[in-house]
This record gives structure tokens, C-alpha cells and sequence, in this order.
């Protein structure tokens, strides 16, 4: 196969002279994600003039990916409405969509321009590079791990394969007890499975709730017939006698999952989500600094000064105001896509603006409709607001007298006044808080 | 076809046609309407999506949800009245909505 330049750039002057050195105009973003999409669009609502390929690895034009375990997997909406433009947006904006091409190797010079490799062996010239690569879904090797059905859940081609499954399954293990697997086991139990969590952890969430939140799930999903088991592991799965004409590549097909005390869980799909990790490979070639993510600072800008990383994918100073001055997080969300592509828009187009801002979080599960503001880690006092009437569940979580996160569960007036008040600096008195006749809003205060 | 149209807070206005079926924010997203923010996708986790809706338009609308009036609590740009989330306005096929952007959506 021979070496191709990308379309875009064949008409740039200098092409053609020296093909070998492509002229390096325009920027490139890797990764046609949350992050990438919103880079695009910040950088011509600034003003940004020059040319910009987005390049992604799917067959597919960008997408929203958190409806994927939800209104997607549960046929509620259609493929169409995830599309974040429409192909008149992107040629209007100027901007060239690359589906399907996945970048092996970056050659980089220290101006920050360069030329990007795709396996398939066509060069994406730059002068600015952006990486928005994402995260991707931590696998579980155990025996019977590659069997046909066992399945993870991170992008578009997954949610399919699972679609694609889901009609002849009557039992789904699903393994992982956060986000992604409450999310989806409450889809498919909606959809009349049979559906068992396990979780290796000893409560649901991780560390991404309270204590109180994630005992709040644990039984209100049990309420709802979700069969969750803490503290358990799969040891093997196991694989049914033929492949039959199920969809799939003729692989044997799962139909079971053993646990570590022998009992065997019917399963004709294991769903696994096990959280991710960061796609740091091409930044690693890149020489830049990798640790949890792609190193950057408050500029979204990495080791090299002049390469942007955002969204899933950075490691950044925490942009919680107040924070500690050289706390690092990486955070896996909507919203700080959207932000800290904005940051990174600023830094490509000359100016500085700081990451700073509050994070927040949503997981829609059954009718359980989970909003988080801010960040819990370091709390030392929790109050709590329970609407058993009305269904609704706060918890605030305070250090030092402050507020600094809430995790509310259908009550968006409780999130909406959290997520206001961090926004502001505001405090929301502990003391008065735990009344949930009282609303937030009026007990909030200056300082 | 169902035509939406966005006045800006500055004024400018955008004539969208949708499709039957679409949100009025999908519709605005889609096509890249300034003033409509949409974080969430929809999901009606982020009031990011407010429109001031024109009143003569009102009674064509789905009426609100509990849920959708109490995000409307915490938009950016205080409700009013005639105040909606257009991830819950769905278009219909002979629906020709006049809705205003708030001047913030964060």
C-alpha cells in the first residue's frame, strides 16, 4: 500500500513539490470525541481561521456516547439523534471529518507541527496537534474471556453488538457495579432480563459517591429487582456447546459465568464494566509526560508546550478553586469534556484562560436519577435530605464547615442550588440543611 | 416540514427546519444554533437548553413535567413565564415555533 496524504491537505501549496514533506497547516485533532467535537466548535466560535481535521477511528460520524446504555440500548432514541452536527455544520465550519483512520505513529518537530501516520498508511500533516483520545474499557482476562457475547460497553460498535445480542438473551451477568453497569443492567432489566451485577468491590460506585449514596443504590436497585452481589468475582465463563446462528464471528458463545465459590450464573451475555484507562499511547511516543493521563497543565497544554490534551485522556490540576495547589485528577465526564476543550481553545488561538470550575455528573438508572455536583473526596461531615414521599434523596458533603459536593437523586432543585453555590463560593450551612421542606436556595449563603 | 425559529439574545435569528420527531435543542444542536448548549444530550440533567418561548406558541407545546420545572429553577438566565427546556419540545409536522435564547446557558 502506498503512502497517501489526506485529501485535505493534497491542495496546499508545497504539496506537490515536496511529497515527501507535506506542507503542515491547520490543526488536527485525534479523537472525534465529546472533547474533540467541542474543541472544533470553540475554535471557530473564537475565530480560529485556520483549517481543522477531526480524525476519528470509527466508522462513524461523531456521537454522543452517554445515551449508549440508556435511551440507545433501550431502542428509545435512533442513531441519528446522537450525532453532535450535521455534515452542513462541519463543511460550513470549515472543518474536515476523518472517519475510520487510526493513528499509529506522530512524527513531531519542536515547533509543535508535524505529521500523523494512520495504519492504513495515509499522512495527516499539522502544524498544531490536539489529542482528545479518550479513554478505553479495562478488560478482564479470565478463562473464557474471548467468547463470543461476553461484551464491554464503551462506544457505538459496542452498544450494537450488545443490541444485536440482547433479542435471544434471557440472562445477562453483568460485571462491574459503577456507572456504566448500573446504567445498562437498569436498561436491560427494563428490557425483561434476567440481570445479576456483580461487583468485586464491597459497595456499588467505587469512590465516585458517599458511603450513603452508594447504599442508597444498593437498595433501591434491590427494591427493583436487580440482583446485586457485593463482594464477588467471576472466576471463569463458561461456553455453550455450539455457535448456532447467533450474530458474532462463529467464536463459541458464553453461558456462564463461575463464581470463585463454584456457583455457575446462567448467561447468554456478560456485560463487563470495569472502568477505563486512558489512550495515552501515542503521547507516550510523543516523548511527553505520562502518568494517569496525558500530563497537562492549566492550559490543557502538555510536557511539550504546544500539543493540547483534553477531556478523558488528561491528567490536569485539579480545576476545583481553592484546591491544593499541585492536586492532579483526571476526570471522565460530559462536562469536563466540553470545559477543558474550551480551555483548549483559548490556549490554540493565543489566550490564557485557567481551567477552574465545579465538575458535575450525571447516571440516569431506572427512574433513579442521579446528579452530582462538585467533588466529595476529603468530605469529614455528610447531611443528608430524604423525600421518602416524594422519592427524592440529597446528600451534602461538607469539609471544614463548607460545602463541597452533593450527590441528589431525583431532586434537581438540591443539585441545581449545590452547583450554583460552588459556582459563586458560596456556602450552604450544614446546621440547616437536613430539613428537605427547606429549599438550598434560601439557606445559601455569601461566606 | 417544522421550522423552529432561535432569536438570540442579541437579536440575530436562525430559521431551522427539523425533522418530525426531533427535540427543538437536537434541532438547534445539530445545526450549530448559538445560544443552545445542551451538555447533557437531553437527558434533562443540566438546564443548558432554556428557551423563552413565544406566547402565542404555548399551547402547541407538550405540557411541563415536574422534572422539567424544577431544572428550570436553576438555569443560568432566571425562567420566566413562558420559560421551557427544548429537549422536551418535540417537533410535529406542521409545528412552526418562535422561541428566544436566554443571553447564558452556564
Amino acid at each position: 500500500m502506498g503512502i497517501h496524504v489526506a485529501a485535505a491537505e493534497q491542495t496546499s501549496a508545497g504539496a506537490a513539490a515536496q511529497p515527501d514533506r507535506p506542507t503542515r497547516t491547520g490543526l488536527l485533532i485525534i479523537g472525534a470525541s465529546q472533547s474533540g467535537v467541542q474543541l472544533a466548535v470553540s475554535l471557530r466560535a473564537l475565530g480560529f481561521d485556520e483549517h481543522i481535521t477531526l480524525l476519528g477511528d470509527e466508522d462513524h460520524r461523531p456521537y454522543q456516547r452517554p445515551a449508549l446504555s440508556k435511551e440507545f440500548l433501550q431502542g428509545t432514541v435512533e442513531s441519528e439523534s446522537l450525532i453532535f452536527r450535521s455534515n452542513e455544520y462541519w463543511a460550513e465550519h470549515n472543518v474536515a471529518l476523518v472517519k475510520g483512520e487510526h493513528i499509529v505513529r506522530i512524527d513531531k518537530e519542536a515547533d509543535g507541527s508535524g505529521v500523523a501516520h494512520s495504519s492504513s498508511g495515509t499522512q495527516f500533516p499539522f502544524k498544531r496537534l490536539a489529542l482528545t483520545v479518550g479513554a478505553r474499557a479495562r478488560k478482564l482476562e479470565i478463562e473464557g474471556s474471548d467468547l463470543d457475547s461476553v461484551l464491554y460497553l464503551r462506544n457505538a460498535d459496542d452498544a450494537l453488538a450488545l443490541k444485536a445480542r440482547v433479542g435471544d438473551a434471557q440472562d445477562v451477568v453483568v460485571i462491574g457495579g459503577g456507572f456504566i453497569g448500573l446504567e445498562a443492567a437498569s436498561s436491560l432489566q427494563k428490557m425483561g432480563k434476567n440481570v445479576t451485577v456483580l461487583e468485586f468491590g464491597p459497595r456499588l460506585v467505587g469512590r465516585a459517591v458517599g458511603e450513603e449514596t452508594a447504599e442508597y443504590f444498593l437498595q433501591a436497585h434491590r427494591a427493583r429487582g436487580l440482583d446485586i452481589r457485593l463482594n464477588t468475582s467471576a472466576k471463569r465463563f463458561t461456553a455453550g456447546h455450539s455457535p448456532g446462528d447467533a450474530p458474532g464471528d462463529g467464536r463459541r458463545a458464553v453461558a456462564g459465568v463461575e463464581l470463585q465459590d463454584g456457583t455457575v450464573l446462567p448467561a447468554q451475555i456478560v456485560l463487563v464494566g470495569i472502568g477505563v484507562i486512558p489512550n495515552t499511547q501515542l503521547a507516550e511516543q510523543l516523548g511527553l509526560t505520562v502518568d494517569n493521563g496525558i500530563v497537562v497543565d492549566r492550559f490543557a497544554l502538555a510536557s511539550d508546550g504546544t500539543t493540547v490534551a483534553i477531556g478523558d485522556c488528561a491528567n490536569m490540576p485539579n480545576p476545583v478553586p481553592g484546591t491544593e495547589p499541585g492536586e492532579r485528577i483526571r476526570l471522565e465526564s460530559v462536562n469536563n469534556a466540553i470545559e477543558h476543550a474550551k480551555v483548549a481553545a483559548y490556549s490554540l488561538t493565543g489566550r490564557r484562560e485557567e481551567y477552574a470550575g465545579i465538575p458535575w455528573f450525571w447516571s440516569n438508572q431506572a427512574d433513579l436519577k442521579l446528579q452530582i455536583a462538585g467533588l466529595c473526596s476529603g468530605y469529614d461531615r455528610t447531611v443528608l435530605r430524604r423525600d421518602e414521599e416524594r422519592g427524592k434523596f440529597t446528600v451534602l458533603y461538607y469539609r471544614q464547615g463548607r460545602i463541597i459536593a452533593a450527590d441528589c437523586v431525583n431532586a434537581p432543585l438540591d443539585f441545581m442550588a449545590v452547583k450554583n453555590a460552588l459556582a459563586k463560593g458560596q456556602n450552604i450551612p450544614a446546621d440547616a440543611a437536613a430539613d428537605p421542606a427547606t429549599p438550598l436556595k434560601t439557606i445559601t449563603t455569601d461566606s | 416540514m417544522p421550522t423552529v425559529h432561535f432569536t438570540g439574545a442579541d437579536g440575530a435569528v436562525r430559521d431551522v427546519q427539523g425533522n418530525p420527531g426531533d427535540s427543538v435543542m437536537e434541532t438547534a444542536v445539530r445545526n450549530g444554533v448559538p445560544g443552545i448548549v445542551a451538555e447533557c444530550g437531553g437527558s434533562l440533567s443540566c438546564a443548558t437548553c432554556h428557551v423563552f418561548v413565544r406566547e402565542d406558541c404555548l399551547s402547541q407545546l407538550p405540557p411541563m413535567e415536574d422534572m422539567e420545572d424544577e431544572m428550570l429553577y436553576g438555569t443560568a438566565v432566571d425562567r420566566e413565564e413562558n420559560s421551557r427546556l427544548s429537549c422536551q419540545l418535540r417537533l410535529t409536522d406542521e409545528l412552526e415555533l418562535f422561541v428566544t435564547t436566554p443571553e447564558t446557558q452556564v
